[in-house]
C-alpha cells in the first residue's frame, strides 16, 4: 500500500502539468477571440475558455478522455469512427509483426551463437538496419510489396513492424543463449551431449529470462512499427491512419485520443508479455 | 585405472606458450582416493580436465580404464563435479540429477530409480522436488555430486568441490564423501587447495608445483581407511600434513616465485 502514494503523486503531477500546458498553449487563441469580439476575459473565464476549446492546440485531459470515451464506447465497433475498430486493425498487424520479429530474431540469434561467420557478418547489418529511419524505409517496403503482387495491407505493415521489433529480440536472445557459463557447457561435454541436447536442455531454457525481457521491448517496438507503417501509406484504417487524418483534416483532439488509445494498447501488450513471463518462469521454478 | 606417461600440455597464449603440464607421470589404481594439491597455476585442474577429455595433451600419453580419454568419456567412465554446483535453476533437484540420465537415454523408470538411490546416497532424500535456490550451498554441492554419481561411472573427478564452502560445512561434507567412497568403491580424483582436506581424504596425495606445472611429490598415505574427524589431531596425520607442506614449500622455492 505504501507504493500507491508515490504512484498517485506522479499521475497527479502529470495531469497538473498537462492542465498547465493546456492553459499556456490555448490562452493565445482565447485572448484573440475575446479581442475580436471586443470583450475582456477575466482570469476564471480565461481558464474555462482554454479548457474547452473545440480546436485546442493542446486539449485538456478531460477533453481527450471524453473523446476517447466517445470514440470507443459510444461507437459501434464496426464503425470507421470507432477507435476499437482502428485499434483492432493495428493490433492484428502488430501481432503478426511481433511473431515474425520473434522468428527472425531468435533464428538469427541461434545462427550467430553457433557460427562465428554469422556473428561477424550478420550482427553489423542488424545494427545498421536499426540506424535507418523507419519512415524512410516504410514506403519502400510497401512499394516493393505491391510490386511483387501482395495487395493485402496487413503484410507490409507486419513486415515494417517486424523490422523494428526483431532487433531487441535478437540482441536479448544472443545474450541469453550465451548466458550459460563455460563450466555448464563443459558439464554437457562430460555427458557427451549432442549439440541439439545442449541447445534444448541448457542454452534455450537459460535464455528464456532474456527473451522475455527483450520481448517486452520488442512488442512495444512492433506497435510503433505498425503505426509508422500506417502513416505514409495512405491507409484508411488503423490507429496510424487515424492519427494522420486527425493531423491533417480533423480536430487535434482526434490525434490525442488516438495517441492515448495507442499507448493504452502498448501498455496492455507489454503487460500481457509480462504476465506470460511471470507464469512461464514460475512454472519453470525460476521465479523466487 | 588412470595411467599418465610423460604427459605435457602447452597452451599458446598471446604472451607466449604456457606450460600447464610438463612430463607428468602418474598411476592411479582402482578404488584409490587421490588428491591433487598445489598453488594456482600448478596444473592440477588442467590434469583433471585432460582425464575428462576436456583438454587435449600436446605430448605424452594418458589412458583412462585402458582407453583414450575421449573413448572413456563415451564409455561413461567418469562423473565430473565442478567447483560451482552449477545446478540448473529451472530444474528441481531431482530434475538436475536426472539431466545426465536423460541425455544418456536411460528409460524413464530407471531414471526415477537412480535419482532416488543417489539422492539417498548424498542424504538429500525428500529434497527432490525442491529448487536449487531453496537449498544451502553445501546441499547444492551434494546435489551436484549426486548428479555426477547418477550414471554410475567408476571414476569421480572433483575440482575443488568444497572450495567455496565454509569450514564447518566442508568438514561435514568431507566426512560424508569418505563414507560415500567407502560405500561405492569409486576411484576419486580430488583437486584442493587445503592441506588438511587432502590429508584427511586421500590414500595418495599428489603435490604439484607451478611454471611449468609438474608433479613434485607423490605421498602414499599411511593413515587407515577408517577415518573419524579426530584423526586430524593424531601424530600420524600431522606427519603427513607436514610432508605435504614441505613439498609445497620446496616446489615453490624451486620455481623461484613468492606467494602465488
Amino acid at each position: 500500500m505504501r507504493s500507491v502514494l508515490p504512484v498517485l503523486a506522479v499521475i497527479a503531477a502529470i495531469i497538473a502539468l498537462w492542465y498547465a500546458g493546456a492553459l499556456a498553449l490555448n490562452a493565445k487563441w482565447a485572448r484573440e477571440q475575446a479581442a475580436r469580439s471586443g470583450t475582456e476575459l477575466s482570469l476564471t473565464a480565461l481558464v474555462v475558455e482554454t479548457m474547452n476549446q473545440e480546436r485546442a492546440l493542446l486539449p485538456a485531459p478531460h477533453q481527450v478522455l471524453a473523446e476517447l470515451w466517445d470514440s470507443t464506447v459510444n461507437k459501434r465497433v464496426t464503425s470507421k469512427r470507432s477507435l476499437v475498430f482502428h485499434g483492432w486493425i493495428t493490433l492484428q498487424a502488430t501481432l503478426w509483426g511481433f511473431a515474425l520479429g520473434v522468428v527472425v530474431g531468435v533464428g538469427l540469434a541461434i545462427a550467430i551463437v553457433y557460427s562465428k561467420v554469422m556473428d561477424m557478418s550478420v550482427m553489423p547489418w542488424a545494427i545498421i538496419s536499426q540506424t535507418i529511419p523507419i519512415v524512410a524505409i516504410a514506403p519502400m517496403i510497401i512499394v516493393v510489396m505491391s510490386l511483387i503482387g501482395i495487395e493485402e495491407r496487413l503484410v507490409p505493415k507486419a513486415v515494417i513492424s517486424a523490422y523494428l521489433c526483431f532487433f531487441p529480440i535478437l540482441v536479448g536472445m544472443v545474450k541469453g543463449l550465451r548466458a550459460p557459463e563455460s563450466a555448464q557447457l563443459d558439464l554437457m561435454r562430460t555427458y557427451n551431449a549432442s549439440a541439439l541436447q545442449s541447445f534444448f536442455k541448457l542454452r534455450l531454457p537459460a535464455s528464456l529470462p532474456y527473451l522475455f525481457a527483450s520481448a517486452k521491448v520488442g512488442i512495444a517496438a512492433a506497435l510503433v512499427g505498425t503505426i509508422v507503417g500506417e502513416l505514409p501509406t495512405g491507409a484508411l484504417r488503423g490507429l496510424g491512419a487515424r492519427i494522420l487524418v486527425g493531423d491533417q483534416f480533423g480536430p487535434p483532439i482526434r490525434i490525442w485520443s488516438a495517441l492515448l488509445a495507442a499507448s493504452i494498447l502498448a501498455a496492455a501488450l507489454v503487460a500481457t508479455v509480462g504476465l506470460i513471463q511471470r507464469i512461464t518462469l514460475k512454472r519453470m521454478g525460476m521465479a523466487q | 585405472m588412470i595411467l599418465a606417461r610423460n604427459l605435457s600440455l602447452t597452451f599458446q597464449t598471446n604472451d607466449g606458450p604456457v606450460h600447464a603440464l610438463k612430463d607428468v607421470n602418474l598411476d592411479i589404481g582402482a578404488g584409490e582416493f587421490v588428491s591433487f594439491i598445489g598453488p594456482s597455476g600448478c596444473g592440477k585442474t588442467t590434469f583433471l580436465r585432460v582425464i575428462a577429455a576436456l583438454e587435449e595433451p600436446t605430448a605424452g600419453s594418458i589412458t583412462v580404464n585402458g582407453m583414450r580419454p575421449d573413448e572413456a568419456r563415451r564409455a561413461r567412465a567418469y562423473g565430473y563435479v565442478f567447483q560451482a554446483a552449477g545446478l540448473y535453476p529451472w530444474r528441481t533437484i531431482a530434475g538436475n540429477v536426472k539431466l545426465p540420465l536423460e541425455i544418456m537415454g536411460f528409460s524413464r523408470a530407471e531414471q526415477e530409480e537412480r535419482v532416488r538411490k543417489v539422492l539417498e546416497l548424498v542424504e538429500l532424500s525428500g529434497f527432490g522436488r525442491k529448487y536449487p535456490w531453496q537449498l544451502s550451498g553445501g546441499m547444492q554441492q551434494r546435489a551436484s555430486i549426486a548428479r555426477a554419481l547418477a550414471f554410475d561411472a567408476d571414476i569421480l573427478l572433483m575440482d575443488e568441490p568444497f572450495g567455496a564452502l565454509d569450514e564447518i560445512v566442508r568438514d561435514h561434507l568431507n566426512e560424508q564423501l569418505l563414507q560415500l567412497w567407502e560405500e561405492t568403491g569409486k576411484t576419486i580424483c580430488f583437486v584442493t587447495h587445503s592441506i588438511p582436506e587432502a590429508v584427511y581424504l586421500s590414500t595418495k596425495i599428489v603435490v604439484m608445483s607451478p611454471r611449468p606445472g609438474r608433479i613434485h611429490d607423490v605421498i602414499e598415505s599411511p593413515l587407515p581407511r577408517e577415518r573419524p574427524l579426530d584423526i586430524r589431531e593424531t601424530p600420524a596425520f600431522l606427519e603427513v600434513a607436514h610432508r605435504v607442506r614441505e613439498g609445497l614449500r620446496a616446489g615453490h622455492g624451486r620455481s623461484g616465485e613468492e606467494g602465488a
